[in-house]
């Protein structure tokens, strides 16, 4: 079974195709990987009968010769992203029990390509968090672990989905990334993960955090996969208005195009307190190989980088104040008896959110508040301008841009941290790229002292995924990355 | 310009969620914490910048004003804490 576990899904495509493995034997054991490693706690939702069901009609139509480009691929699917018939809680307590009558239009996208659905996957609540700590089912468990053996998170908010690919119980999974929540734990978890560009992948039927910042993408094990997989999810969608019908280069063919002759920038801002040395060797590493596969390396200068933080955690929390002011315990989700309607939405509210998305309501609804607007809200809107002249400057001398993917390696779960800045400085590296509305990908590259996994970022143009699938392809060959966590499916114990 | 007691109590009354009476002061530290970290941009010169709002560059869409969606009570209904009859249940609104 194990064997199963290992074929990345380009090789479980071709050995579908060639009928040498069916569409059930691999949803079967990527079942029992899942119930192997129930206690990551990275699903939420298993639905084992669903994903027999779905591989038997894909092996109908492999049979036929009418595979899609995920056929048989099983998958899991980040609990954001609403699921016909079956249960979407954004891992929150308020959104208990919601089970959508429709479908979203990534999900969709990928059961259109043949794609069978394992579960759903934790994550932090309303994905809200950088630790998968903030879930309303409990935290998901890295299956990374250094010497010490303690539990340490996936990183977030798509921890569980991370978690899940690492672990072998899922061949890829769906993400959604507001400030980082796919590439930090990608990161963390030692495998592949992308921000496509703003507008890439429709927005419609995921649950909304922070809409322009918002964006689904591919958690794979290798980069092949992920350009894959990208190929299946994104598409222009008229029901969500911010999406582009900018066409999807040839993702596939950019994967072993090589870097010879491109322009990579070093952006010197990145190198701050508190990063690694580690992280820092690895970064240099990765200047090194892409030297060495004949790109030009160049220093460039994102001024404002250090305002990128601040000026997401205004406009964030502005935009996830507005978006949730839809759970008021009348149409679905919790609701709280009380007297009057207004005491019945402010205990509802209390009851149904967790702390971390409670204070993201209220720093939203104060900076947006009257007579704070300009202040705070006007402000980060300015400045976040500046961060995207910054990269448009940038862009205008290098075809990409090489960063660390996080300023550490993965942490134990449940570290006590007073202060939230100190977990918000987890998004340092990815945050810009949101604001901006770049794409960018996470590639493992390294281990650090400890043994666990360390990311390196690239970030490049608008709608330009093709050049990141380029770099990402060569430091993919040039790191060699084939270490795998000890608790997944089919390891030892 | 810190946030105190009462401005916690204004801004939960805002989003219509419920502070207890003893944790008004807790998340006034933790909110006070948080703006005086983003009130580093400040030191920001942003006269004459355009607000930026949306990053894709393009004009939002304009569509025909058809009816594409609709007869669909039952599903609108399926997931309410309380309904009957085709409409939501809410606690008495006018005396």
């Amino acid at each position: 079974m194990s064997d199963l576990l290992d074929l990345s899904a380009v090789e479980a495509r071709v050995a579908l195709d060639a009928k040498s493995i069916s569409a059930t034997e691999l949803a079967s054991a990527y079942i029992d990987a899942a119930e192997q490693t129930a206690a990551l706690n990275n699903y939420v939702l298993l639905t084992p009968d669903h994903a027999l069901d779905m591989a038997a009609r894909a092996d109908e139509r492999l049979a036929k010769g009418k595979g899609g480009l995920l056929e048989g691929i099983p998958l899991g699917v980040k609990d954001l992203f609403c699921t016909t018939g079956i249960a979407t809680t954004a891992c929150s307590r308020i959104l208990r029990g919601f089970v959508p009558p429709y479908e979203s239009t990534v999900t969709a996208n990928l059961w259109a390509e043949g794609a069978v659905m394992l579960g759903k996957l934790n994550c932090d609540e309303f994905a809200m968090g950088s630790a998968n700590e903030t879930s309303a089912f409990g935290p998901a468990i890295n299956p990374w672990q250094s010497a010490e053996k303690i539990d340490l998170v996936p990183g977030g908010s798509s921890g569980g989905s991370a978690s899940a690919v690492a672990a072998r119980s899922a061949l890829m999974a769906t993400g959604t990334d507001t400030g980082g929540s796919i590439r930090q734990p990608a990161a963390f978890c030692g495998v592949v993960g992308l921000k496509p560009t703003y507008g890439r992948c429709s927005r419609w039927g995921i649950v909304a955090f922070a809409s322009s910042l918002d964006q689904a993408g591919p958690f794979t094990r290798t980069v092949a996969d992920n350009a894959l997989m990208l190929q299946a999810m994104a598409s222009h969608d008229a029901k969500d208005s911010t999406s582009s019908d900018v066409l999807l280069p040839d993702i596939m063919a950019a994967v072993e195009q090589g870097v010879k002759g491109m322009k990579i920038g070093v952006p010197q801002e990145y190198v701050i307190d508190g990063m690694d040395s580690d992280v820092m060797k690895l970064w240099q590493q990765g200047q090194d190989w892409l030297r060495q596969a004949g790109a030009d390396l160049i220093e460039v200068t994102l001024p404002h980088t250090k305002y990128a933080l601040p000026t997401y955690y205004i406009i964030a929390p502005a935009e996830a104040s507005s978006n949730l002011a839809r759970y008021d315990g009348v149409r679905y989700g919790l609701r709280v008896e009380a007297a009057s309607l207004d005491q019945m939405y402010e205990a509802t509210r209390a009851a149904g959110f967790g702390e971390e998305v409670q204070r993201r309501i209220l720093i939203g609804t104060y900076v947006l508040s009257a007579g704070y607007y300009d202040a705070y809200y006007l402000k980060a809107q300015k400045v976040r301008r500046l961060i995207k002249q910054d990269f448009d400057t940038a862009f205008a001398k290098v075809d990409a841009l090489l960063t660390p993917a996080t300023p550490t390696a993965a942490f134990a779960v449940g570290r006590k941290i007073d202060d939230p800045v100190v977990n918000y400085l987890n998004d340092v590296f990815t945050v810009p790229a949101n604001l901006a509305g770049l794409p960018g990908i996470s590639v493992p590259a390294g281990l650090n002292v400890d043994g666990l996994p360390l990311g390196l970022q690239v970030l490049g143009k608008p709608y330009d995924e093709a050049s990141l699938y380029r770099v990402a392809g060569v430091l993919e060959q040039a790191a060699d990355f084939t270490a795998k966590p000890n608790r997944r499916a089919g390891g030892a114990k | 310009m810190p946030v105190d007691k009462t401005t916690v109590a204004k801004i939960a009354r805002l989003a219509r969620l419920n502070v207890r009476e003893d944790r008004l002061e807790p998340v006034a530290n933790e909110l006070n914490g948080i703006l005086d970290w983003i009130a580093e941009l400040n030191e920001v010169p942003t006269d004459n910048i355009e607000p930026l709002a949306s990053v894709t560059g393009h004009a939002l869409p304009m569509r025909d004003d058809l009816v594409t969606d609709g007869d669909c009570v039952d599903q609108v209904l399926a997931n309410v804490p309380e309904g009957t009859s085709g409409f939501f249940v809410v606690p008495k609104v006018v005396e």
